[in-house]
């Protein structure tokens, strides 16, 4: 298991730049909602706990393809196939490795692109906190869409319209805690509920993940 | 004899030939008196006015697209622990009459909308909850489209179906925790027996709802029979190629 993680951080760091990649497009999305808008402050400080949990989902749907596919190319999804390693465990491993290489990433940059949103000062914490809980959800509930449509060429776009639907509940319950954190309000309620969601979802996401992974590779 | 005997497409496929001219007749007539009943027999509501008729399409089509996406998720239950093809096949040909309904009572909802409430699309819960069941329906019919091999799209959408039942469940309360909404609380609660509609509009509404039912019903038996017989004219097609 630990071959597998270091294995797949590794390949993240080194190959092709996909490290890097669901960061900048973070920076960009969270870049270009000011030119859509409008720069007014007060309106940004509305929108802003909103606006970056939105930008961090779609950086994590971003790579969401290369999770599953690189390895059906290269084979090695084979090798995990019949490894003695549980199937479960490869693909919760490799959901921790993405999560490792695309959602801490984005966890640790939100604050400074908060700043550049006029996030009121509150709502740091409460933004950290909440993409720091709510991100290993989207990296597991990924790694199901991935292991869905990894035999269908050209998945890629059917993978965001099965995934996005899934995020719905996390993106909920992530966006009112950094809405509620920055509001001054108590967010501590969406916060236990989106901990909750999470462990639920890294608990059993894994198990759907490999059950439609081995029907589509059969 | 058990109902199992019709998993068996033969069986399946005799058995519709002889229920569906019954249902197609009763589901035209139930939807047709439904419907007209409630538009031309009933009185104009003391404050909505004419536009209180639009609940004859949207009651029925609403109850109908939750109901067939349960029934999407038995059937692929069926399929996933019994194997059963007719099973997987029914499940694929209730998913676009699922998505027409929701869409039906998306719009009717939206019809009615504009006059009483001011707007065409609110977010609210009930609203949010739907137009999330449509993107279900949407992923679902397109994960069918999109795998080739028969028997893996029918594994691979049964699963969907069960993890999007959960996740729509989950939706349906955290939009509830997200925004409290303008939509009103169900005017017919079966359990308490309270209902807030008077007799005369209650009537033909249940008419109209037997009648989506009945409709759904024969839908979903039709295009299931059409089903297995593509997939009959697609071995048929592989049997001739090989030989040729």
């Amino acid at each position: 298991m630990k071959a597998l993680l270091l294995r797949d951080l590794r390949l993240a760091l080194r190959a092709g730049g996909g490290f890097g990649l669901g960061l900048a497009f973070f920076l960009i999305v969270t870049m270009l909602v000011p030119f859509s808008v409008g720069p007014e402050g007060a309106l940004l400080k509305a929108i802003a706990p909103g606006v970056l949990w939105l930008g961090a989902l779609l950086a994590c749907l971003l790579s969401l393809d290369r999770l599953l596919a690189l390895d059906l190319e290269d084979g090695s999804l084979e090798l995990l196939l019949t490894a003695p390693l549980p199937l479960e465990g490869a693909l919760a491993i490799k959901a921790l490795a993405h999560w490792l290489t695309t959602g801490l990433p984005l966890v640790l940059a939100a604050p400074f692109l908060g700043v550049m949103l006029q996030l009121a000062a509150p709502g740091h914490l409460w933004l950290f906190a909440s993409l720091a809980l709510g991100t290993p959800a989207l990296s597991v509930i990924g790694m199901f869409g991935a292991a869905l449509t990894v035999g269908i060429r050209r998945g890629g776009l059917l993978l965001s319209l099965l995934v996005l639907p899934l995020y719905i509940p996390t993106l909920i319950f992530g966006a009112e805690v950094a809405r509620r954190g920055a509001a001054g309000l108590d967010a501590s309620t969406p916060l236990l509920m989106l901990a909750g969601l999470t462990l639920a979802v890294v608990a059993l996401m894994p198990f759907a993940a490999a059950a439609v992974l081995r029907m589509g590779l059969r | 004899m058990s109902l199992w005997q019709y998993a068996n497409p033969v069986k399946f496929l005799a058995l519709s030939e002889r229920v569906q001219p019954v249902l197609w007749a009763l589901a035209a007539v139930f939807v047709s008196v439904g419907l007209l009943w409630g538009f031309f027999g009933t009185p104009e509501d003391a404050r909505q006015g004419s536009t209180v008729k639009i609940i004859y399409l949207h009651v029925p089509a609403a109850l109908m697209a939750i109901n067939a996406w349960f029934m999407m998720l038995v059937a692929s239950l069926i399929w996933l622990i019994r194997r059963h093809h007719v099973s997987a096949l029914a499940a694929k040909a209730a998913a676009p009459v699922g998505l027409v309904m929701t869409l039906i009572a998306l719009v009717t909802g939206a019809i009615w909308g504009q006059p009483m409430w001011g707007t065409w699309w609110a977010w609210d819960p009930r609203l949010t909850s739907f137009l999330i069941l449509f993107l279900f329906y949407l992923g679902y019919i397109a994960l069918w489209q999109a795998v080739e091999d028969p028997d893996t799209a029918a594994d691979l959408t049964s699963v969907l179906c069960l993890v999007g039942s959960v996740f729509a469940v989950l939706s349906r309360y955290a939009v509830q925790f997200w925004n409290q909404g303008l939509h009103q609380g169900t005017s017919i609660p079966v359990a308490t027996g309270n209902r807030s509609v008077a007799d005369v509009f209650f009537y033909p509404l249940v008419l109209a709802m037997l009648g989506f039912g009945l409709l759904f019903l024969a839908l979903v038996v039709y295009r299931t029979g059409t089903e297995i017989r593509l997939r009959r004219t697609a071995a048929l097609r592989a049997r001739m190629n090989r030989g040729a």
